[in-house]
């Protein structure tokens, strides 16, 4: 059974519409990563859910209860603000017990409560202070703290890795989905980092546009973007979009790229004459010294080492920018100057011009 | 401060101390006045040397003005009773009422809201005697006149506005997730307001508190018009030194030292209040 379900949810504000028409399914104990540009509505959305706000249109169910237009003490949900929202005036341990003390608890078992899931986000030693008295990194983990300590069956996380800094952000990204699973609850993690989405999230949606542009696994957001945007939201450095078009040849589609022809799979044959855009990554480029009918020869404007890893900026002899990246250490051989580009042909990707949708390959 | 040359600073203190002492010279003169007969305080020139008496306060707590014309009977202490009566209760009342008020002002957004907040507030600009008159007929024909719960219902003119607006900032300044992530919690809006809310305005509904008490403390014209001897504040009770014989100087002082006194002890036990911090840190922007 859907452990949450939103349905047709709209919400405006004086600036104009936040959410039109969203719906958004989510299973028990699923972690879905609500990812997208800031701004977006994936806070307000959040907020709905929470009953913090009341959406214009739509419907919230929560293990198929309707709450809408419920209070959000009515809700019972778990939610870790972005901004931490910590009580000033109550020490740690009160801010955690504050989700125990309101449904008649003994006071043996908040303690005990408390001080387990003090220990599991190693925030034990500091539950005696204040929140003032806290670093970023406590204050985020006493505000996850609070959500998780009633263990509720919906957990809504507001980007709470923003506010860290980058090393305590890269260790609780570690740490979190194993958290998060053994908590059993069905998670709504908010963030704009696409890695943070990744390495989270089950399932990834893409809110942009008022609207979810794609709900899916990791890998297919990644693999299969439903629209140009959404690919060029996921991945580092970002894809590579240029506007194309198929044309039809004995061989099979062919586009003209930088001067040169290139073959596509025969399965977007179909698309010969329709103006397209082309989406390439960077890791499938192939920079090579050789020329061949299969690849076309750029000038390499940029090398940039970033470790496991180097960026290479080609320049097309149109006048194309690509940006392509190759496995290799800081000792690159890459140097500036003309080289070829050979693209991954099972790699490429094709977006529809007009709709941005991405066109899925016919089967031969 | 290091870069402040030697003549700055000498010029600083100066300043300092000039306006220190051209504002508390008076009082300070008030209090000697306090322990002098009126002999001692009329004489020309002015000493500092003098025998102390204690004879003012001797006829302000016994209430028997003896003077050359006779003994004279004064209410002071039952006027000092008056004063704490009616501005503690004023702002008990007033609080009671302006910062639930006050809390709807900053967080709800009603039909009419910002006309009736400044409605309360323009209370302020009127001039108390331009209603005194309405006001003095309207209490006669209710029979409030001269009665406590009259001066009460009036001194809110002073006590209410006033906390409704400072109160009001304060709440204001609070961010809105803090009492959300409070009722997400699971509790309800009422506990969200007393555990929540009013805790984290307390710096400033203490200060609001305080304010509205000096003002409700401070209040002459009101009370003159409204209240007979037997209601009135030390306010208008120090009009009785002004005596067929001359002026009581020796009684005024002490009584204006005994009715400053519950103010300035009031402020400086609250001041702690007013200074603790508001912004904990729990929130970063």
């Amino acid at each position: 059974m859907a452990n949450l379900e939103i349905r047709g949810l709209s919400k405006q504000f004086k600036t104009g519409k936040v959410l039109d028409r969203v719906s958004l399914t989510a299973e028990n104990g699923e972690i879905i990563a609500v990812f997208g540009p800031s701004g977006s509505g994936k806070t307000v959305l959040l907020r709905l859910i929470a009953g913090v706000e009341q959406p214009d249109e739509g419907q919230i169910l929560l293990g198929g209860r309707d709450v809408t237009g419920h209070a959000p003490e009515a809700r019972g949900v778990g939610m870790a603000f972005q901004n931490f929202a910590l009580f000033p005036h109550m020490s740690a341990f009160d801010n955690v017990a504050s989700a125990l003390t309101a449904h008649n608890v003994p006071r043996d078992v908040i303690r005990r409560k408390v001080e387990k899931v003090a220990s599991l986000l190693k925030i034990e030693h500091v539950l005696g202070h204040a929140p003032r008295e806290l670093s970023n990194g406590q204050k985020q983990r006493t505000a996850l703290a609070r959500a998780l300590v009633a263990e509720p069956k919906i957990l809504l996380l507001d980007d709470p890795l923003r506010n860290v800094d980058a090393k305590l952000r890269y260790e609780m990204r570690l740490e979190l989905p194993s958290l998060l699973k053994a908590s059993g609850s069905t998670v709504l993690y908010v963030t704009q980092d696409y890695k943070e989405a990744m390495a989270l999230g089950d399932r990834i949606a893409v809110l942009s546009d008022r609207d979810f542009a794609q709900v899916a696994r990791p890998a297919e957001i990644y693999g299969k973007p439903a629209t140009s945007n959404v690919a060029s939201l996921f991945g580092d450095p970002t894809i590579n979009l240029t506007p194309v078009e198929p044309l039809a040849s004995p061989t099979g589609p062919k586009i003209e790229i930088g001067g040169a022809s290139l073959s596509l799979p025969p399965g977007y044959s179909h698309m010969a004459g329709t103006r397209c855009i082309l989406g390439l990554r960077a890791e499938s480029i192939v920079v090579e010294d050789a020329g061949s009918p299969e690849n076309i020869p750029v000038e390499v404007a940029a090398v940039t080492p970033l470790n496991e890893r180097t960026l290479l900026l080609l320049r097309t002899n149109d006048g194309h920018e690509i940006l392509a990246s190759e496995p290799g250490t800081d000792e690159s051989p890459r140097r500036h100057g003309p080289a070829f580009a050979r693209f991954n042909a099972d790699a490429v990707l094709l977006f529809d011009a007009a709709s941005g949708r991405r066109i899925e390959p016919q089967a031969a | 401060m290091e870069h402040t040359s030697l003549l700055e600073r000498v010029v600083r203190s100066v300043l300092i101390a000039l306006i220190v002492l051209f504002f508390l010279f008076p009082i300070f003169w008030i209090f000697l006045m306090s322990f002098q007969t009126n002999e001692d305080i009329l004489r020309i020139p002015p000493s500092l040397l003098f025998t102390p008496t204690l004879s003012n306060y001797a006829a302000l707590i016994t209430g028997k003005l003896v003077s050359t014309a006779g003994t004279l009977d004064i209410a002071f202490m039952r006027n000092l009773w008056n004063s704490v009566l009616l501005s503690t209760t004023s702002v008990v009342i007033a609080l009671i009422l302006g910062v639930p008020a006050a809390y709807a002002f900053a967080r709800f957004k009603f039909r009419l809201g910002e006309d009736i907040a400044f409605t309360l507030l323009s209370f302020r600009f009127a001039p108390p005697l331009l209603v005194l008159l309405p006001l003095s007929l309207y209490f006669q024909q209710l029979g409030l006149t001269d009665t406590y719960v009259g001066l009460i219902w009036v001194y809110q003119l002073i006590a209410l506005p006033l906390i409704l607006w400072i109160v009001r900032g304060y709440f204001e300044d609070l961010s809105p997730d803090i009492e959300y992530a409070y009722r997400v919690a699971g509790h309800s809006w009422w506990r969200t307001f007393t555990r929540i809310a009013i805790p984290l305005a307390g710096p400033g509904i203490a200060a609001a508190g305080l304010l509205a008490f000096i003002f409700c403390w401070n209040n002459f014209v009101f009370a003159l018009i409204l209240a007979s001897a037997e209601k009135q504040p030390v306010t208008v009770g120090a009009l009785a030194f002004v005596t067929a014989s001359g002026i009581q100087y020796g009684q005024i002082a002490a009584a204006i030292v005994l009715s400053v006194a519950p103010t300035l002890a009031l402020a400086l036990y609250a001041q702690r209040y007013l200074v603790e911090g508001l912004s904990l840190g729990a929130v970063k922007g």
